[in-house]
């Protein structure tokens, strides 16, 4: 069965000891590769071949691991299905029906399907947490600042995180080990990542922790979804956690916001895909402002010229105050629901989708249900908070996936409490 | 939708902005769901002025020459050059 996972197999070979020495390893196809093309799941990018290696990249590759190959994703990661890439969609391992999740649905798709013990994904509004839940594999979006970003091609720099994908909470958290720590070429990055021993928090151990139920992102989730959910955290009381409720009003407007400024920073960021130093040619005809807008039309797909254009709609005269500054007083009062809500909290759990998979297909005709479905992805990427979605069992054969939110670099904590759900 | 928020010249117009061509067929289907998607953000209007208080830093480093690309890596991706230069069409 071929699921399209890899857009390229070539196999990149890792230092002769480290920490992930025997580990295999697939990297979403946005994050640069030295001398192995790097696509973005794009015909805009279809014969590009960075001349450098991402931070990321560097340092699986000092750690020993075994990278073998790029694999499969939303155009620019800009899609929940891995249905937007140019190279045709991946199937779902468990379900080849079913779409992988996106945007990262290669990575997800690789490790689900034994193809690798690792993966790389990008996680810009749920893009690693999504595939995990609907591959049934673990997935981590880091606090921003955590993991450097250079190297990694950007679709939304102020939301994005690189994080970790793997068959377990362990081997997630020592990938992460090897990817975190601050980085001269990426500015946003922190000291806490430096030095740490974020595998050694997989112990099991939740006795005591307290941990809050985001009652909002249950209302609108699917039953089945739901009930699985609540049947894993009721296995962690049982371990001795505790739990309470906590309400959040300020989510009801995380997906605007987070479509709003995602939108707006593609706008810019894709503004450089101009065909002149590097990317699908416009050609030499005409002026330059002719020859971009051709190479862009026949470079981007739908989606891609979808959010660029509602992204130059929000941020152009006259609506900017109405869409992107309301966005951030909305993205503002998110960060500040959590930082509350962590007063009384270890850690938050949510779904961390509130459906099944979907067949393929099924999903792709209509945008905004589309982005209705990253509800309870989203809000973490606002707040710039650490998120991981772990396995929380089947409904009708299916995987769900359980979210844990921790507070601004509390990866321990959410490491911790994910570990206790494979107990 | 009597009430879209953007009709075909708004979606022709923000598509030369942004500088990407659209068929008639694109400016259809645009039109239509950017009236959708809009109205949905519409709901921000909702949201409190809300005081920002982020505590950001300055993060500095010592301003050090370092090795960067060379000419010929930096020109490797570029369909065409010229005498080491990106060839690009022209200004106007």
């Amino acid at each position: 069965m071929s699921y399209n996972i890899f857009l390229n197999e070539e196999q990149i070979d890792g230092a002769a000891d480290g920490p992930l020495s025997e580990m295999t390893i697939a990297i979403k196809d946005n994050i640069s590769t030295e001398g192995v093309a790097t696509t973005c799941g794009s015909n805009m990018l279809a014969s590009y071949v960075p001349p450098y290696d991402a931070t990321v990249v560097s340092k699986i590759k000092d750690a020993g691991a075994t990278i073998v190959g790029k694999v499969n994703m939303d155009e620019f990661g800009m899609g929940g299905t891995t249905e937007t890439s140019a190279f045709g969609p991946t199937k779902n391992p468990v379900d080849p029906e079913r779409v992988p999740g996106g945007s990262s649905g290669g990575s997800a798709a690789a490790v689900a399907a034994g193809k690798a013990d690792l993966a790389i994904g990008s996680d810009t509004g749920g893009s690693v947490r999504n595939p995990a839940a609907f591959c049934g594999v673990v997935g981590i979006k880091p606090t921003y600042g955590l993991v450097s970003r250079y190297g990694l091609i950007a679709y939304a720099n102020s939301l994005e995180q690189i994080g970790p994908l793997a068959n377990s909470v362990e081997d997630a958290a020592r990938l992460l080990d090897v990817i975190s720590g601050q980085d001269p070429h990426d500015g946003t990055t922190r000291s806490q990542g430096d030095n740490s021993a974020y595998a050694d928090a997989a112990d099991g151990d939740v006795s005591g922790m307290t941990i809050g139920v985001i009652r909002e992102l249950f209302d609108g989730a699917d039953k089945r979804v739901v009930e699985t959910v609540e049947q894993s955290i009721e296995a962690l009381e049982s371990q001795g956690a505790e739990t309470i409720d906590v309400s959040l009003a300020s989510l009801e407007h995380a997906v605007q916001a987070y479509y709003v400024i995602a939108m707006s920073e593609a706008s810019s960021n894709l503004a450089r895909f101009d065909g002149v130093r590097y990317g699908l040619s416009g050609g030499y005809d005409g002026n330059w402002n002719e020859t971009f807008a051709d190479a862009r039309e026949e470079g981007f797909g739908d989606e891609v010229k979808r959010r660029i254009l509602l992204g130059t709609y929000a941020l152009s005269a006259g609506y900017h105050d109405k869409y992107y500054k309301k966005a951030q007083d909305a993205r503002a009062w998110v960060r500040q629901d959590f930082d509350n809500a962590f007063s009384d909290v270890d850690v938050l759990a949510s779904p961390t989708m509130p459906v099944l998979p979907p067949k393929l297909g099924e999903s792709l005709s209509d945008p905004l249900q589309l982005y209705l479905m990253d509800a309870n992805t989203v809000p973490v990427n606002l707040a710039n908070l650490p998120a991981i979605s772990v396995p929380a069992g089947e409904a009708d054969g299916l995987p769900v996936g359980l979210q844990l939110i921790g507070p601004q670099f509390g990866e321990e904590s959410i490491i911790r409490a994910a570990s206790a759900v494979e107990n | 939708m009597s009430d879209s928020p953007v009709d075909a010249d708004a979606v022709r117009h923000v598509a030369d902005l942004a500088r990407v061509n659209l068929d008639e067929e694109d400016v259809e289907t645009f039109t239509e769901q950017f009236g959708d998607i809009l109205s949905y953000f519409d709901a921000l209007d909702e949201v409190p002025s809300i005081d920002r208080e982020a505590e950001l830093v300055n993060v500095m480093r010592p301003d050090e020459v370092t090795d960067g690309l060379s000419q010929d890596e930096a020109l490797q991706n570029a369909t065409e050059t010229e005498d080491g230069f990106f060839k690009g069409p022209n200004v106007s």
